[in-house]
């Protein structure tokens, strides 16, 4: 059976949400595979386009059926030439999908407590992810961490979403001032949480982790990697990863991902907007055997 | 339908539409999408002897219809290749053209080697010599820049291959005379040309104000080249008509998005086609341009075999 499809899907709806586009699009046969924490790859800019590389965003949200039929839901940050284009979409424009792609958030199989952790819109997927977890009879916290006010996203959703919200800006503009990690500590120790759900900028991810890792929890972490597919075919988007084995392997985020456990990912070789191979690394480059393409 | 059968040499392919290596990794991700069965030949990601990790990132940036790629000939090795990678195409049915290189000439010949003795070799159409990788003995220079290092892989490739394998060399277009690595592949052996590789490139991040990949330096590919391709098929088709290179069949690369941009690189002389970055931006692209390929050539009254260097026998005479 078919775990993936490419369709051209139809915006109708968008609004802006903070500093933020809100775009829903009927794309049918997407919602019936999808699962919380993968994502979707769109092609930006039409059939001629000179801008030919994928944008991927994480699902927000899926409904199987409707008025218009199966649609999903995104979230963008219009930065670029892609997330500009999208963000000028209107109702009943064409867009290329596919999706769903990569490996959900794994779901506790015992109704343990979990905190779902958002940078900026990095919340997206959370919402889903936490009605998920509330069937499983899981108890559930969000903290929801950015910038400055207009950077959250989903606060009010969060309240009907979660057991319990947490809200930080580095400005203190709503809040806690502050960042998601300074708050984590208290809510995984009352809860008792056993995992820790993050999606956000890597270096949110990787102190999500360690406090997770202090604290007796796993973290569970989506991660950013630009991709220029999406669908595993071109290589851009890996990142060292150990293994069960222990060994280390460069790994691509968009089919072993994006979803990784926080304590498998190899942090220290993000640096500087760089990620290096770590030396250890399977496979890892001899000084005399670099280059090619 | 139009006849699309083309004949590399020895070798007859229902139709000339193959996928480019490096963009369609070894075959499952795309077979989620279409069937690998249906294209003219599956061309895998280059494999060396070793596993190799990469380069750091990032490894891409995208430029006005292109992008930058500097992956670094990541990949599993030949022994695992073969195993999991190979075995499974034969599994399934594809006709495989398995992209190699080494770091010295007898690294290419010792992957050629264990290629040609595993018991999957079978579902192998042909072997794509990647020269456009650096040659660690000759300071890092990349083999397909240099006539005479272009020259011995080909020749200790041919020898661990059975006589009815084809042989492609891929060439680089960031030569002064492709003509010239051409005549030398051929002469030791390669029985067809693939052209082109990426063309060489740095872009700059004007945020940080420093190169936007980790590796500087990337390979650029994408619809951007296609005219540089078109060119280098060109010159060598020319020069095949002219026999100052023997003649071979090539299989054209570069910038193919559509069935019309495919038609291009057939008129100018290639006799099969694969479609590479276009694939990032449509992961049915292999077919799709299949099938519009067949619609061009309909609408023109052509077969696929008429199609090839027509357009050296139409062009204006001055």
């Amino acid at each position: 059976m078919k775990d993936v499809v490419q369709v051209t899907g139809e915006v109708i709806a968008t609004r802006r949400v903070g500093a933020y586009h809100h775009l829903t699009l009927v794309a049918p046969g997407v919602a019936e595979l999808a699962r919380p924490g993968q994502f979707v790859a769109l092609a930006v800019g039409g059939d001629t386009s000179s801008t030919l590389l994928r944008r991927c965003f994480s699902l927000h949200k899926v409904s199987p059926s409707g008025a218009y039929g199966g649609t999903l839901d995104i979230v963008i940050a219009a930065k670029g030439p892609g997330t500009q284009w999208l963000s000028t979409l209107r109702a009943h424009d064409e867009v290329d999908v596919v999706a769903p792609l990569g490996r959900p958030f794994p779901i506790p199989s015992e109704p343990v407590a979990c905190v779902l952790v958002g940078g900026g819109y990095g919340s997206a997927p959370l919402f889903w992810l936490a009605a998920v977890l509330r069937t499983k009879g899981c108890h559930v916290e969000m903290v929801l961490g950015a910038a400055s006010e207009d950077r959250l996203f989903g606060v009010v959703e969060a309240r009907r979403s979660a057991d319990g919200v947490t809200v930080t800006t580095d400005d203190g503009s709503a809040g806690v001032k502050g960042w998601v990690s300074d708050v984590l500590p208290e809510i995984i120790t009352r809860t008792h949480a056993a995992v820790v759900y993050g999606c956000g900028p890597m270096g949110m991810l990787r102190s999500i982790t360690e406090v997770a890792t202090a604290h007796g929890a796993v973290a569970q972490v989506a991660v950013e990697e630009s991709m220029a597919c999406g669908v595993g075919v071109c290589m851009t988007c890996v990142m060292p990863i150990t293994g069960n084995d222990g060994q280390t392997r460069m790994v691509r985020s968009c089919v072993e991902g994006p979803v990784f456990r926080g304590d498998r990912v190899r942090w220290e070789a993000f640096t500087d907007g760089v990620c290096r191979v770590p030396a250890d690394a399977v496979g890892a480059a001899k000084p005399a055997a670099q280059g090619g393409h | 339908m139009a006849d699309l059968t083309t004949r590399l040499g020895g070798l007859t392919l229902p139709n000339p539409v193959m996928t480019a290596s490096g963009c369609a990794a070894n075959g499952r991700e795309l077979q989620r999408f279409f069937d690998l069965t249906e294209l003219g030949a599956f061309v895998t990601k280059t494999v060396m002897s070793d596993p190799r990790s990469g380069r750091p990132t990032p490894r891409m940036a995208e430029t006005p219809s292109g992008m930058l790629n500097s992956i670094g000939l990541q990949g599993p090795g030949i022994t695992a290749f073969l195993a999991k990678d190979l075995t499974w195409l034969h599994s399934i049915g594809a006709r495989v053209l398995v992209s190699i290189a080494g770091n010295t000439a007898v690294e290419f010949a010792h992957v050629a080697s264990d290629l040609a003795a595993h018991p999957a070799f079978d579902c192998v159409v042909g072997v794509e010599v990647n020269i456009s990788c650096p040659n660690v003995a000759n300071r890092g220079l990349v083999f397909a820049c240099d006539p005479a290092s272009s020259s011995k892989v080909v020749a200790l490739v041919r020898e661990e291959l059975p006589r009815d394998t084809p042989i492609f060399a891929k060439l680089t277009p960031d030569v002064t005379d492709i003509v010239a690595i051409a005549d030398a592949s051929v002469r030791s052996g390669a029985t067809g040309l693939t052209m082109i590789n990426t063309l060489l490139g740095v872009v700059i991040d004007t945020d940080r104000m420093r190169p936007q990949l980790a590796g500087i330096t990337g390979g650029l590919s994408g619809p951007a080249i296609r005219p540089v391709a078109v060119r280098a098929i060109w010159q060598c088709a020319t020069a095949m008509s002219e026999g100052r290179v023997d003649r071979v069949p090539i299989i054209g690369v570069g910038g193919v998005r559509t069935g019309e941009d495919a038609l291009e690189l057939i008129a100018a002389g290639a006799s099969a086609i694969q479609v590479g970055t276009a694939t990032f931006n449509d992961p049915h692209a292999p077919l799709r341009v299949r099938d519009q390929l067949d619609a061009a050539l309909d609408e023109r009254g052509l077969s696929l075999a008429d199609a090839v260097g027509l357009a050296h026998e139409r062009k204006v005479q001055l």
